[in-house]
């Protein structure tokens, strides 16, 4: 184990520039997954305000017996999908008319009868926000006998789905792209490595060392540079996110960084790549000598 | 300790570097095999080590039999030779010692035996004093004798020499064929390809002639259908 660290570090020495080189295409190739993954989180967190207001609606025929609506109301706070039911009688409709669309207030107070029929409000959980759950939900609820009709935001909800689904397939389409040409460019610079190592690997063989002894430092040193790598990737992304916020101002104020958990994945990720990329030049040069 | 038995190779670009190759070697032997430039010494020496396996025919060594030979099993029985080269191989920023204890690291050797087992190596080649010189710090002659040294430190059975005179002059090609008659005398099997006849003159030991990839002679045969009655020119 020391012999292997000493040679992994000594490859450092030996060769600062390449791997500076690769310490840094690393961290820039997960400086660019990481600010793509920054919009992402700060997306996902904008669109989860929105998503809070997805709302099921079932209106209800008048003069339907408060305890059928009462248990009804118990069976829809059943479902697996559904975070809160509220009951909304006629009065507090109309309460709620007069004092949200004040541009009626007019017309609905000098009402004789209510025109407002009652409702029970259906809000979702979260991650069953989307148009197919919702909609299932909705059918459910027609189900029920006392139910006139059933309105949710449809459109706005099939639209929000799209957005989640493009910025999920954007991002991770440009993550694989980076990832993909970091572990090419790795894989580059381990293999300088290996070719400026050559001789030496050569005599290792000879000597009898076996081929895991001789990946060994350099799997190392590819771990140890994804390591690095991964950690000036997320000092960059903390300097980018700190400007970008601080200049900007207003409501980005509040843009959130990423979680311990998410700037741990990120260094696992780049450890990943400075693994897989060694492991892939080592194993062809090996093969090859 | 070595035997090849109807040796045949050839490379993928369709040449034959060996045509029906057989011989054997004993324990105690020193073996010279000699022949022009790509008459195929390389690469029986690279059979020899595993480098190479033979297209067809049998090499075994050291009780490893080279064609069924497994990846891993390599450096198993490399552990077993001490491997010279014309060029020494070897690396130009460690010292002598740290060259020597590298075979015996990367071999996984106990750390606290490595210091007295370099010490021991370079006594024996005649470099206890220059073991902290460098590479380039060192004659040709001298060089040779750590790369020696380095073969010598895992107490191979065999030691295979490929032209491991061919870049020094007189003088040093003299200490080094002592070194390894005295290795010899030991009681290692030394095979040592070279075409220096001058030198191959000078003892009486046993010679294998190589011409176009074919034993023409050999001058202790044990398998008449190998060897060809033909002195060395």
């Amino acid at each position: 184990m020391r012999l292997l660290t000493r040679e992994a570090l000594l490859s450092f020495r030996r060769a600062p520039l390449l791997s500076a080189l690769s310490i840094t295409t690393i961290a820039f190739s997960l400086f660019t997954i990481g600010l793509f993954g920054l919009v992402a989180i700060n997306l996902r967190e904008a669109l989860r305000g929105i998503e809070e207001r997805v709302e099921i609606v079932a209106f209800v025929f008048r003069g339907t017996p408060a305890e059928t609506i009462a248990l009804a109301t118990q069976d829809i706070a059943a479902f697996p999908e559904v975070r809160s039911v509220a009951y909304v009688s006629e009065e507090q409709a109309l309460a709620r008319a007069r004092s949200e669309l004040v541009e009626f207030r007019d017309a609905y107070r000098d009402l004789q009868v209510n025109p407002l029929p009652a409702s029970i409000e259906v809000r979702m959980k979260e991650g069953y926000r989307d148009a197919r759950t919702v909609e299932r939900v909705a059918e459910r609820l027609r189900g029920f006998t006392f139910v006139d009709d059933v309105r949710f935001g449809r459109d706005w909800i099939q639209r929000l789905d799209q957005l989640r689904n493009v910025t999920g397939l954007v991002g991770l389409v440009i993550g694989l792209a980076f990832a993909a040409v970091a572990v090419v460019i790795i894989g580059v610079t381990i293999r300088l490595t290996l070719l400026q190592r050559a001789r030496e690997i050569a005599i290792m063989r000879l000597v009898g060392a076996t081929n895991w002894f001789i990946r060994g430092p350099f799997l190392l040193e590819g771990a140890l540079k994804g390591l690095l790598g991964g950690l000036l990737s997320l000092g960059l992304c903390w300097a980018g996110w700190r400007l970008f916020r601080d200049s900007a101002g207003g409501p980005l104020h509040d843009l959130i960084f990423f979680r311990p958990d998410q700037m741990l994945l990120i260094v696992v990720f780049g450890v990943l790549l400075g693994l897989g990329g060694s492991l892939v030049s080592v194993g062809r040069h090996l093969r090859h000598v | 300790m070595i035997r090849f038995a109807h040796v045949y190779k050839s490379y993928p670009n369709g040449a034959l570097a060996l045509k029906d190759v057989s011989f054997r070697v004993a324990k105690g032997e020193f073996v010279f095999l000699t022949g022009h430039s790509g008459a195929g010494k390389s690469t029986i020496m690279k059979l020899l080590f595993a480098e190479q396996q033979p297209t067809s025919g049998e090499v075994r060594v050291s009780g490893y039999s080279v064609s069924e030979l497994r990846a891993d099993e390599v450096p198993r029985l490399r552990r077993r030779l001490g491997i010279v080269f014309q060029d020494f191989r070897l690396l130009e920023d460690r010292s002598a010692a740290e060259n020597i204890a590298f075979a015996l690291e990367v071999t996984g050797a106990r750390r606290d035996t490595i210091a007295a087992r370099v010490m021991r190596v370079l006594t024996q080649v005649g470099l206890s004093a220059k073991s902290r010189a460098y590479p380039r710090e060192l004659s040709g002659g001298e060089q040779q004798r750590v790369a020696i040294a380095r073969a010598l430190v895992n107490d191979p059975s065999i030691l295979v020499a490929d032209e491991p005179t061919g870049n020094l002059d007189e003088r040093a090609t003299r200490g080094v064929f002592q070194l390894l008659r005295d290795i010899n005398a030991g009681g290692t099997v030394v095979v040592m390809a070279t075409h220096d006849l001058d030198l191959v003159r000078q003892v009486p030991y046993r010679i294998i002639e190589l011409r176009e990839g074919s034993v023409v002679y050999d001058s202790q045969a044990d398998e008449p259908e190998s060897a060809q009655s033909e002195m060395p020119s």
